[in-house]
């Protein structure tokens, strides 16, 4: 017998192993959910497959009865623009602040201290004071995502600039290189894919940041619907919600994984 | 094991190893599946028609709900449950909704909510549940506030700030049909409870429907304007006692038990006796405030604190058309559920005659315990 230590799965042995935690999670549900529509019909926590596929179909394929839009998309379009906004501007915020605090040592000493002193602020123990500050609307949603993880971009690119070899910059100035064109030419490029592995890294706070805002006020968006179908146990319509945040979030990171492998191969290639 | 077999380049041990593997992941999966059995077992709700001897009620902070927490503290509710033969644990959530979808869930055999979530959650949930006993009715608990405008017709246009498909969404629906407005002539955003206070101190919040404390929080401050509450439409907003109708068949032991504990409790607190000041200072302080804060909120009330009263409140047609407002207003609103065809879907006895359907009761006033409490049967 090999001992257990050296065994490898086989290429469909992969894929069985690999399956079997969903299979298992899904059987666990069927059977539950089975249970207990059986001992009460009308049970909403663990509702059947066909109760699913009745809402799927009711938010995202049939007009609302009292707006006339198509509720999936209208949240999905709501929430993915306040996370779009907020993830673009903290990562141009995150570029900009990293370079600068990364390459110059002397913004590094001014500006270091104060970004670490804000990552560590809990942005949601500061909610009620972003919205006397920026209001209720779009503006302090789109401030909680920024505020929640633009001082971990900061700290994460200034390590990556910090990481630049010596050899290359000094290399660059006996060539005749200025302080911009060092800048422009060796940091930037270098610290672009990084940039993307970091937005990936805190897709997931940013998410958070944007359910959690659209929890306390909103009129639509998919953390909203969430949160209001919640006062009425709705769970056909909370899971599959769950689902398609949980797809949504794949996807935009699966994109940007594609999009740095093909724009910068030579960082994939050096992993 | 030979030495042989760990050259796993070899094509039969491969195919071997895979078997393994595949037969490993098979009896990991029966194993589970057995797992999941057992597991059922628990997550079926619990088999009410059974006769029991220990119970669990769940109650919320609130002012018609905090004296269940006056008579656990003080033994009053222990008392009724030994006299019965039976243990009744009342555990406290913090959070209203969580609790009611807790009892719903079948975690608790009974919980404090009002009439329009008993409708919209464990009943619309095929959870058939019994009012037994009708607390209170807010008298000015709820109410709209709105921001330098001193009259309800301004609110037209505006966005209202509330916690949507709440008690107070249906306070300002009945507020919009009272000026001649409807809820098409306003926005309305929904806000986190624990947030409005805050919120209303923003620029974009100009109106606000919401319940104490933080009404009252709200009307303190020098621009809020009380447009409309509660005592408007009277009657209309109740806070109950909900048990499960099935364990309340099995085991009336239960329900004697709570409705004697809760008219002992009531006694108590109703007097002007040094025990009742003593019992709603000790109720403020669990609300957050103290007595005289407390007693502020209990003026918001309109307590039931004899049997009698509640029975009159309950056996008055009034009960009927207020459950038939409020299924309507559920209903427009989609809290009956998907299926629902009409505002009738869902049953609601009351000791007038049935709202809706006959074959689909879920939600139940049952005015037979209070009775016994008001005949002096306990």
């Amino acid at each position: 017998m090999k001992k257990l230590i050296n065994r490898q799965a086989g290429p469909v042995g992969r894929w069985a192993l690999g399956l079997l935690p969903f299979v298992i999670l899904a059987v666990l549900y069927l059977v539950a959910s089975d249970a207990r529509l059986d001992a009460n019909p009308n049970d909403k926590l663990l509702p059947a497959l066909s109760s699913f596929a009745d809402a799927i179909e009711r938010m995202a394929f049939e007009p609302s009865k009292r707006s006339g839009e198509y509720t999936l998309l209208a949240d999905t379009l709501a929430s993915l623009q306040r996370l779009g906004i907020g993830v673009l501007i903290s990562a141009l915020i995150g570029l900009v602040v990293g370079i600068a605090t990364g390459a110059l040592p002397l913004f590094r000493a001014g500006i270091s201290p104060l970004v670490t002193g804000m990552s560590l602020v809990p942005p949601l123990a500061i909610l009620p004071i972003l919205f006397i500050v920026f209001g209720l609307g779009e503006l302090a949603k789109v401030m909680l995502i920024i505020i929640g993880i633009t001082p971990f971009l900061i700290r994460d690119l200034q390590q990556r600039a910090e990481e630049i070899p010596t050899e290359q910059i000094i290399k660059m100035q006996t060539l005749g290189a200025n302080t911009w064109q060092i800048i422009t030419r060796l940091v930037w490029p270098q610290i672009m894919p990084r940039l993307l592995s970091s937005v990936r890294l805190s897709l997931g706070s940013a998410w958070l940041f944007l359910i959690a805002a659209e929890a306390i006020a909103a009129t639509e968006g998919l953390g909203y619907r969430i949160f209001l179908v919640r006062r009425y146990l709705a769970m056909d319509v909370i899971l599959p919600y769950v689902a398609w945040i949980t797809f949504l979030a794949f996807a935009i990171d699966f994109a940007l994984k594609r999009y740095s492998r093909w724009r910068y191969p030579w960082f994939h290639g050096a992993q | 094991m030979t030495a042989l077999s760990l050259d796993s380049s070899s094509p039969v041990t491969q195919e071997v190893a895979m078997i393994r593997t595949l037969s490993a992941g098979v009896s990991a999966l029966l194993l589970c599946l057995s797992l999941c059995l057992s597991l059922v077992a628990v997550s079926a709700p619990a088999q009410a028609q059974t006769e029991r001897d220990s119970f669990q009620v769940c109650w919320s902070i609130y002012v018609g709900w905090i004296p269940w927490d006056y008579g656990d503290t003080q033994g009053i509710v222990d008392k009724w449950a030994d006299k019965y033969d039976i243990s009744i644990d009342v555990v406290q959530i913090n959070d209203y909704i969580e609790s009611i979808n807790q009892y719903t869930a079948g975690q608790y055999d009974g919980c404090t909510m009002t009439n329009m979530d008993a409708l919209t959650i464990p009943a619309a949930g095929g959870v058939d549940s019994t009012a037994l006993i009708v607390g209170d009715f807010s008298d000015g608990n709820d109410g709209i506030v709105l921001k330098n405008n001193d009259s309800l017709a301004d609110i037209e246009g505006q966005k209202v700030n509330l916690v949507e498909l709440s008690v107070s969404h249906y306070l300002l629906a009945r507020a919009l049909e009272s000026v001649g407005l409807s809820e098409r002539d306003i926005d309305v955003e929904n806000t986190s409870d624990a947030d409005l206070v805050a919120a209303y101190q923003t620029d974009d919040v100009t109106a606000v429907a919401t319940w104490n404390p933080l009404l009252s929080t709200l009307t303190a401050q020098p621009d809020a304007n009380p447009v409309f509450d509660s005592s408007q439409i009277p009657g209309e907003i109740i806070d109950l006692m909900v048990v499960n109708t099935d364990t309340l068949k099995a085991n009336p032991a239960l329900g004697k038990a709570l409705t004697g504990a809760w008219y002992e409790i009531m006694a108590t607190m109703h007097g002007d006796d040094d025990a009742g000041k003593k019992a709603r200072a000790y109720m403020g302080e669990v609300a957050g405030t103290d007595r005289a804060g407390f007693e502020r909120q209990l003026d918001a009330t309109r307590m039931f604190y004899q049997a009698a009263d509640a029975l009159a409140f309950v056996n008055s047609e009034q009960l009927k058309t207020t459950m038939q407002r409020v299924a309507e207003f559920s209903f427009q609103h989609g809290l009956l559920g998907a299926g629902a065809p009409d505002a009738g879907f869902v049953g609601v006895q009351t000791p007038s005659g049935v709202y809706g359907l006959n074959s689909n009761i879920q939600l139940r006033f049952d005015p037979a315990y209070m009775q016994m409490a008001a005949d002096g049967d306990l």
